[in-house]
Parts: C-alpha cells; structure tokens; sequence
C-alpha cells in the first residue's frame, strides 16, 4: 500500500468531507481534495517521485517543510515551487522537472 | 508612541514572543511563511479541511488555542501569514531592516515589504537533521518531520507499513502519529543503546518534576506504542535503505555505543516508507544574517544569547530551537521573555523573574534529552564511497574525502567548490551540519549556515519596488 488519505469520514479531527478539485500534471489530470498542497495531491495518488537528480535519479518528498527543495516542480509555468508548501488549486498545471535544466 | 517589535515565526517560540512584546505595551507585526500560526508544532490543518476537532491530533491545543486566539485578536498585533522574510539589512546603528516578501509559497509576483523595526525577534525554529545512509535519498524515504506535518497539517499517510528509526524523543509523537492515522508502523528504532538512554533520562530526577507536562507527554505516546505492539528498539539503526527507483527495503543493525555496527546483526525489512531523524538543525540563516554570534556545542551551532534572550547582534533578541534545542515549553518561555525585553518591558520585573527560571528548568529538561540520545561518533562508519551526502549535488561520501585530502583543496570553502557539496537549491540546509563534521579536523573550517539570500526570491520581485510598513493600529493588515 502506498500513501493515502486518511478517510473523511471517520477522521478524528472532524474534518468535512473532502471538496474535490483536479490539476494536471504533465498535462495529466490528478484528483485531489482542497486543502492538500500540491505534494499531498501527487502522494495520495500514487506518485512518489517527479523531480529528478543531477543523474536523472528520481525524487519525491523528503522534508516535507520547505528545507530540502527536492520537491520542487512548475506551477502555471513559474519554476521552482515547492510542492509541499505550496496548496493546489482546481485547475493549476504542474509540470516536472530536473535538476539537470535548472538554470542555477 | 510605542515600540515595533517584528516577530519572525509564528510556532511556541514566536507566539509566546509576541505575547511577551504586546504584554510589555509595543507594536506587534508577527510573521510567518504558513497560512497558520502553530509552526511544526501545532501544525494546522488548512481551512478548506474545516476540521471541527483539530485538538484531537495534538498536545497541550487548548494553551495555544488560548494564545493563538489572544495574540492574533489583540489590537497592537498585525499578523502576516504567507510572508517570507528573504533578507535582514543591517543599519549603523538599532535593529536590522526587515525585507519581507507576502504571498503564495514561491509564487512569481510577491509582494514586497519592508519593515524598520525598534527590536527584531528571531524564531524560526527547526527542522530534523537527517545523517546519510546509502539508498537515503530513494523516494519513500522521508525525515520523520515530514511524516508528522503531513499527518497532521494533510491528514496523509506517506506510506504503509512504515519503519521509524534514527535517534531522539521526536521519534515518538511520529509514530504516535502515523498510528493515529491508521498506518502500520513495524518497529521504532532508537540508535543510542538503552543504558544510554536511561542513564539520560533518569539522571537529576528533580528536574522531571517541573516539566510533569512534556514526561507526561512522552509517557503517553509510549503506552500507544505499547497497545498497538508496536516495538521500540533501542541499539539499533537503518544503515542502508534499498529499492529500485523507490525504497523496497530498510537494512537495520545492531550498533554499539559509538554507533558503529555490530557486523552480522544486519536484517532486511520489506517496508514501504521509511522515517529517519537523527535530532534537529536550527534555521540559522536569518540569525546569521542579522550578524547574530553562534556558539558552537557538541550538538551543533546555536545561536548566543545572554540571560534575557538578546542575541551578540544591536536589536535582535532570539527565541526556540535556534538558541538549542528544548521543545515548545522551553521555546514559548523564551519566546515570552525575548518579546517583553524587546518590546521595552523591566528586565527585573517579577514576571520576567519568573519566565527566566521557567526557561532555565525548560532547558535543564532539553539538556537532559540531548544527554539521553546523543549522535554516535562512529555513524559515517555506515557510509560507503558512493554514499550520496549532498542531496541536491548528488556529492558522494568518496568524492568528500578526497577532496579533503587534496593539498589543493587547503579549506572547507575550496572542498565546496570542488565537489559542490552544499551548493545546490537547498544552500546546505540539510548536507551543511554533515559536511562541516566529516570535513573538521580535515581542514580549516566554513560557516555552514551563511546564505546571502535567506529565501529564495525570483528576479521579477527584486525588481519591483518595495513598500514600507510602519504600525498603524486603525490600518490592520491581519488577514484572519
């Protein structure tokens, strides 16, 4: 089992049900609920890695509070986000990318 | 008219800082990047959740929610959420000038601001310190801090079954967590040997009786643990995570004492997510911009400060995990007590008598958990010569070394240089601490923790012309 949300009903923090909204990723569409950054939306459907390494190894998540940058992926064509402090929006357009064609 | 004091982070520290500053009678702008405050803390989960029971996934939520609520409420408070502070200006003389950038994380087009505050005070808190191991960087390994915040600020799981390990108390409210949100967690491995952590925890045992709040907490997550048969071993660490393109599979050992491995007491676990912290690194950048003195301690760099949390620097006061590390008892005290010097209030007031010796039992307590889980000196033992150190740069174990024993290389800024380590997106925030210990005694040493830009900004917005801010109560910019 990979990673998942924990289900609305039943969620001991009493959260409402889920508002669904959709982005695309790499002109995929992905499901999501409002609220979840854009990190949470690519885990809970399944995804782990969508940015890679110098080599072209893959990454995901790391940190998950901004200090790691390795979540970093482009957002309605601005680059360099990070995925997980950055919430979706129904609609965005995220695009992967690597640390190969990082401009720094 | 009053002091401005501006409060950088909004977490136990940062909250208790502005608390202590509007008590004393200033003017309050409080800052923080979330759209919350709380910090990693009290992480929060976001509105679109509409979460009628946040309280149930934390400690003491009534406290903050009663602090949260009287700081955010008060008058002389302005609260900036999603605002990032990307650069500390030091003037010739009085506190540093403020440039802040409010927005969206890392969107195009922020706003720009500026404040020129009479006192600053510093509380960015921390974030896990995570040693290398080979296969650390596969997808499916997270620090354990990432598996808490998205737990409780998404109500995500990261993964099923999960191994938790490394060192130190915050491996317990993690697990804590991740159970609570309906993961399997396989074991809880702790690195230090239990005679270690006992000889910690059980030392001055005055000490525990102040701080009946957080044993209590700790006690708690470990009856959780106890009913779930989750197991909490000690001596024992993941020395290597393995998988193809993604983590299949942690390797454990048994260490001894100096965290060397035990040969022969390898095992495989099939896991699917893995959840590492071998303690925290404080966010010294805005410290160090600010041209605050750190003092180094076999736990890391901190920042200085004297009795009153003022920091070496005119104006700058620091609260929380970068003046050492304690948890958020010991960070709101401090945070109360740099606010109400900062903000102009009597140094020998009986309050402030008070917060001192609150902090000061706070950090005994702190000190006593760094004694209980203390980062083995034999741990690069673990790594081989492909081991990656530098994340963003991909550095290799291998390629540091011999850096290091170039005549060439000659300093810790030309090994950089060389091999890349700690330059990358990250500036070193996670490779920096790791870096400048396998590099000492190797050659002369750098500052880890300098970034001429403390966020990054994008060239658009340094472009565009900033706005001052000055306090004006009947002007409020709170967004709540």
């Amino acid at each position: 089992m990979s990673a998942r949300l924990v289900p609305a009903a039943g969620d001991a923090a009493g959260r409402r049900p889920d508002v669904p909204l959709r982005i695309t990723v790499d002109g995929e569409p992905v499901d999501g609920a409002a609220g979840q950054t854009i990190a949470g939306v690519l885990l809970a459907s399944g995804r782990r890695t969508w940015r890679s390494g110098p080599s072209g190894a893959p990454r995901g998540v790391f940190c998950g509070i901004g200090a790691c940058f390795d979540c970093l992926v482009t957002v309605n064509g601005v680059r360099d986000v990070r995925a997980c402090r950055r919430r979706a929006h129904d609609g965005d357009a995220v695009a992967t990318q690597s640390r190969g064609e990082d401009a720094r | 008219m009053s002091r401005h004091v501006v409060v950088v982070g909004a977490g136990p520290a940062g909250l208790g800082a502005a608390a202590g500053a509007l008590r004393a009678g200033a003017d309050v702008t409080l800052i923080d990047a979330s759209e919350h405050p709380g910090g990693q803390y009290h992480r929060m989960p976001p509105d679109a959740f509409a979460a009628a029971n946040p309280g149930r996934l934390h400690h003491g939520w009534r406290g903050f929610e009663r602090l949260r609520d009287h700081v955010l409420g008060h008058p002389r408070c302005d609260w900036w959420p999603e605002s990032t502070v990307w650069s500390l200006e030091r003037p010739d003389e009085g506190a540093p000038i403020v440039h802040v950038l409010r927005g969206e994380a890392d969107a195009a087009g922020r706003e720009r601001r500026v404040l020129r505050p009479d006192a600053l005070v510093l509380a960015p808190g921390a974030h896990d310190r995570v040693l290398p191991f080979p296969g650390w960087e596969l997808p499916g390994v997270y620090t354990a801090g990432a598996a808490q915040a998205l737990a409780k600020g998404e109500r995500l799981v990261v993964g099923d079954p999960v191994l938790i390990a490394g060192s130190g108390p915050f491996l317990l409210p993690v697990a804590a967590s991740l159970i609570e949100a309906g993961a399997t967690v396989l074991e809880v491995l702790e690195a230090n040997p239990a005679a270690t952590v006992a000889r910690g925890w059980s030392r001055r045992p005055w000490e525990l009786a102040s701080q009946a709040g957080k044993a209590g907490e700790l006690a708690e997550y470990a009856g959780l643990l106890a009913r779930h048969r989750v197991p909490y071993r000690t001596g024992r660490a993941v020395i290597e995570a393995r998988g193809d393109g993604r983590v299949e599979e942690a390797v454990t050992a048994r260490l001894r004492p100096d965290w060397s491995v035990v040969p022969g007491t390898e095992r495989t676990v099939p896991v699917d997510a893995l959840c590492v912290t071998h303690g925290f690194s404080p966010q010294l950048e805005l410290p160090v911009a600010a041209g605050c003195a750190l003092t180094r301690t076999s736990g890391g760099a901190f920042t200085e400060v004297d009795a009153d949390q003022r920091t070496t620097a005119p104006g700058v006061y620091a609260a929380g995990e970068i003046t050492g590390i304690g948890g958020a008892p010991a960070a709101r005290t401090e945070g109360l007590l740099a606010g109400w010097i900062a903000g102009g209030g009597d140094p020998g007031a009986r309050e402030a008598r008070a917060l001192r010796r609150r902090r000061d039992q706070a950090r005994a307590f702190a000190a006593r958990l760094a004694a209980a889980h203390p980062i083995g000196a034999a741990w690069p033992g673990w790594l081989r010569d492909e081991t990656i150190v530098c994340r963003c740069e991909e550095t290799t174990y291998g390629s540091l070394c011999r850096a290091a024993g170039e005549e060439a290389s000659g300093s810790a800024r030309a090994v950089k240089l060389g091999t890349r380590a700690g330059l990358g997106p990250c500036q070193a925030r996670v490779c920096g601490p790791t870096v400048a210990e396998l590099l000492s005694g190797k050659v002369p040493g750098a500052n880890p923790h300098h970034r001429p830009i403390a966020q990054p900004i994008r060239l658009g917005e340094l472009a565009s012309p900033p706005t001052e801010n000055t306090p004006n109560p009947d002007q409020k910019e709170s967004a709540r």
